[in-house]
């Protein structure tokens, strides 16, 4: 038998006999990045809701900013936060360097970004084509980025499968704030990480494993979830017509 | 009478179009005025100047102060919520009017029954057929209580049967109303325009070409007199 297989064999059997070494890894990672996703959503939906209806002078700038930011390595966002958070930082004081909040700050500076990005898309593209008739009906521009933003519910449900996916797969910023501590700051893919180099395959294999399933399972819940409302109340205006 | 809107040679820029280029009109409070013209003459951008959509760029846009005004766009958008609240939520988000959920609500039902549409309540806007739609926007509108009502080519996009119950509702608003409802709609219809207006402006690459009432407008001869290109777009869509 090679490698491959065995590890896949071992990897299995970890998985099947409910290893706690594993699932306690699996559920601290599920829980930093449920966190920031929840902390980097809300605020980014807002942000992004916002920045759709709002005009102001150097808006070009702060979009084309925003955009690059997407773009953002972990690493760098690892840096900065454990910068910000070092002893000597200006946020030192908080003592949260090598801590589960820690590790949910750099996954918020993270996510937050293309949550923010991706909302501003979805709602500025309604608004420009519709903003005018809830602008007609009295809606201002914070009530109308709201009103659009939560019709765009299931869209932005998406953005929240992305940020997440984002978020709990990222190693590079967890490693560096976290300090991959066993039992305290360890998660999966800081774990794989450290596993492959150690040689323990069938560790590194079974998180693997279960992270392409956490994602692909939260993908299917969406999908259910988004179905299940277009069923009820409709995807897309019957008129069809130019000006 | 005192006109209660009136544009006073208005240009309006829209990027690098010069949609309208001076405007001059004034409009009095029971008025049925059909904006008539080809594709891109401005019949949408005047309803959007005259409902404060739009701003001129030269030129004075005045209104009433104290006109209640609603506009119905040829494709209403509607939310992903049930047909009660896609009425009721554009009344209770209208702070002027200062109203609370619940009577919002209650407004909103009569407007639907006001459109036919008591009976579909609970139904997702969006599930509606065209004319549906349309009607409940209509509602929508209805609902706020207007002076002046403004509408974009209303029955462009539907079937005719549902153009035959949109117009129908909208005569009935213009005519059936205790105090008189002003009525301005773009419509490339013009049995429409003739069943309804009152009063027609001919427009064309943002100008106004003929400004008659109804009677005059439909007199070739009398059309001819006033403007041939009126004259000669009436031909075209009549032929």
């Amino acid at each position: 038998m090679n490698t491959f297989s065995d590890s896949v064999t071992t990897a299995l059997h970890l998985l099947i006999a409910f290893d706690p070494s594993l699932w306690v890894i699996v559920g601290r990672s599920l829980a930093v990045s449920a966190t920031a996703c929840l902390i980097g959503y809300g605020l980014g939906v807002l942000l992004g809701a916002g920045l759709a209806v709002s005009r102001f002078r150097g808006r070009e700038v702060v979009l084309l900013g925003l955009n690059t930011l997407l773009a953002l390595p972990s690493v760098v966002v690892g840096l900065v936060v454990y910068l910000l958070l070092s002893r000597t930082g200006p946020l030192g004081v908080l003592g949260w360097l090598f801590s589960f909040k820690a590790m949910v700050l750099a996954q918020v500076v993270l996510v937050l970004p293309v949550v923010t990005a991706l909302t501003r898309q979805v709602v500025e593209d309604v608004e420009r084509q519709h903003g005018e008739q809830w602008a007609s009906l009295g809606a201002g521009a914070l009530v109308r980025s709201l009103l659009l933003a939560w019709d765009e519910r299931l869209a932005l449900m998406t953005i929240l499968v992305t940020a997440f996916g984002r978020a709990i797969s990222e190693v590079g910023a967890v490693m560096i704030v976290g300090g991959n501590i066993d039992g305290f700051t360890r998660v999966m893919t800081t774990a794989i990480a450290l596993e492959t180099s150690k040689g323990d395959l069938p560790l590194a294999l079974a998180l693997g494993l279960v992270l392409l399933a956490v994602v692909g399972l939260l993908n299917v819940l969406v999908a259910l979830l988004r179905r299940r409302s277009e069923a009820r109340l409709g995807t897309s205006p019957a008129l069809v017509g130019g000006l | 009478m005192r006109p209660i809107m009136q544009l006073d040679g208005v240009t309006v820029q829209l990027g690098r179009v010069r949609a309208l280029q001076g405007v001059s009109l004034s409009i009095t409070a029971g008025e049925r005025v059909a904006l008539v013209g080809p594709n891109g003459s401005g019949k949408s951008t005047l309803l959007r100047t005259l409902h404060g959509l739009l701003s001129p760029a030269f030129g004075i846009a005045r209104r009433d102060g104290a006109l209640r005004q609603a506009m119905l766009f040829q494709r209403p958008h509607l939310l992903r919520t049930s047909a009660l609240n896609n009425v009721a939520l554009g009344l209770w988000l209208d702070r002027s009017l200062g109203l609370s959920w619940a009577t919002a609500k209650a407004q909103a039902l009569q407007a639907l029954a006001r459109v036919g549409l008591q009976g579909i309540s609970a139904q997702g806007g969006r599930q509606l057929s065209g004319g549906q739609q349309q009607r409940l926007a209509l509602a929508r509108a209805w609902a706020r209580q207007p002076d002046v009502l403004l509408l974009d080519e209303p029955t462009a996009s539907l079937d005719p049967h549902a153009k035959r119950e949109v117009e129908a509702l909208i005569a009935e608003f213009a005519q059936g109303s205790s105090q008189p409802l002003t009525l301005v709609w773009a419509s490339h219809n013009l049995g429409q325009v003739k069943r309804i207006a009152t009063r027609v402006l001919c427009l064309e690459s943002g100008r106004v070409l003929a400004d008659l009432p109804v009677e005059d407008f439909f007199n070739a001869e009398v059309l001819a007199h006033v403007s041939p290109e009126a004259h000669a777009f009436v031909q075209g869509e009549t032929v």
